[in-house]
């Protein structure tokens, strides 16, 4: 079991998440927690009531790619959001875009 | 209500416009549509509690800020603005002879429309037309001093009067739609608007900090930030638009004083309060 985990594969699995998490968690980058509450990582300290939890989200999304657009250019299924248009406004490249998608997908 | 709210106000206000052509009661049909929409979110807010911003949602935070104003830690800055106010021009006059009871209560009407010269003019541009009428130098905008504290003193002579911005004619209107337009307007990189947070999110929390509502904005500048940092109203714009990501327009410029115009009038009937703690 423990040989399992230690697979190079997975390694590099838990580096992208890493790797999203702090994307997610930059205020000059995703800034996720301005606006979303992530109960799931320790690590996300905010009082954030703006947008939903970042909970459920393969019931949310089961659809990966719904998830991914919604932070590419979230005002296409909601006009009024108030959620930054992260890949159409080029806040994020497309490959942070990913990343974060990655971290927020596992919640 | 709710999410529409924007686009529903916009909306009925052209038609309004369209109708009669006139100013009629345009503004005063979207103050009162505001107060309504907060209403519904704040039920247990009286409307004059509207100027203690985002502390409307906070009690705990309520109270810190009344021991705090017991003995504001900028009052040092009000007494340079009260020196500045008091010193005689050159030519023997001072600020209180520009302005009609030496300045008590005078700041309810600021910014008023002017015909004439076709433009919103804010306290700030009466001070300096007050100096230039005076033969002395004007001040530059958007400076702690002498401008800011100035203010931040003259500001409290009006202390406790109601706000009374007037929008009266068409062209007065015209600019008032203006400042309305650049409040929804979506702006910047992260395609935000004043209205995004401070019509539809306020009182919501971002990150640690709650979002104030637009009802209030206009009626106690300057702030001292952490009982310090003077931040003017338009400076409070500016700070909002680098958080936008998008290039502020400056100090005294057309879109920051027909914005000011806007978010002043909406204040109409609350109290005046300067100068204020704020975190």
């Amino acid at each position: 079991m423990l040989l399992f985990l230690a697979h190079p594969l997975y390694a590099a699995e838990d580096a992208r998440i890493a790797r999203g998490r702090d994307l997610a968690h930059d205020v000059y980058k995703g800034n996720c927690l301005a606006c979303h509450r992530i109960p799931g990582d320790s690590k996300a300290i905010t009082l954030a009531t703006i947008g939903p939890p970042l909970i459920q989200m393969r019931e949310r999304f089961p659809d990966r790619a719904a998830l991914r657009s919604q932070i590419w250019d979230s005002t296409v299924r909601n006009a009024q959001t108030i959620m930054p248009p992260f890949g159409r406004h080029k806040v994020l490249t497309e490959e942070e875009i990913d990343l974060i998608v990655d971290y927020v997908y596992q919640y | 209500m709710g999410r529409t709210f924007g686009l529903t106000l916009l909306a009925g206000s052209m038609v309004i416009g369209c109708a009669f052509g006139a100013p009629a009661d345009e503004p005063n049909e979207d103050r009162a549509a505001l107060a309504a929409f907060f209403k519904d979110r704040f039920p247990d807010a009286p409307l004059d509690d509207y100027v203690y911003g985002a502390l409307i949602a906070n009690p705990g935070g309520r109270e810190q800020y009344e021991l705090i104003m017991e003995f504001p830690p900028f009052i040092g800055d009000i007494d340079v603005g009260k020196r500045i106010w008091d010193t005689p021009f050159r030519n023997g006059k001072r600020f209180a002879d520009c302005f009609p009871s030496g300045g008590r209560g005078a700041l309810a009407g600021y910014p008023y429309f002017d015909d004439k010269l076709g433009k919103v003019v804010t306290f700030e541009n009466a001070i300096n037309a007050c100096l230039r009428a005076n033969g002395e130098t004007e001040y530059p905008y958007g400076e702690r001093q002498p401008m800011g504290v100035l203010t931040a003193y003259a500001r409290s002579l009006s202390d406790g009067s109601r706000m009374q911005v007037k929008v009266e004619t068409p062209a007065a209107l015209a600019h008032y739609e203006a400042g309305r337009e650049l409040f929804f307007r979506r702006i910047g990189q992260l395609n935000a608007s004043c209205a995004g947070c401070h019509v539809y999110n306020a009182g919501n929390i971002m990150r640690m900090e709650i979002i104030s509502p637009v009802l209030g904005h206009a009626t106690h500048w300057p702030i001292f930030r952490a009982g310090e940092e003077l931040m003017t109203l338009q400076g409070r714009f500016k700070r909002c638009m680098e958080q936008m990501r998008a290039q502020p327009f400056g100090y005294n410029s057309d879109e920051w004083n027909d914005l000011e115009y806007y978010v002043s009038y909406l204040s109409n009937g609350l109290p005046l309060k300067a100068a204020v703690f704020r975190k």
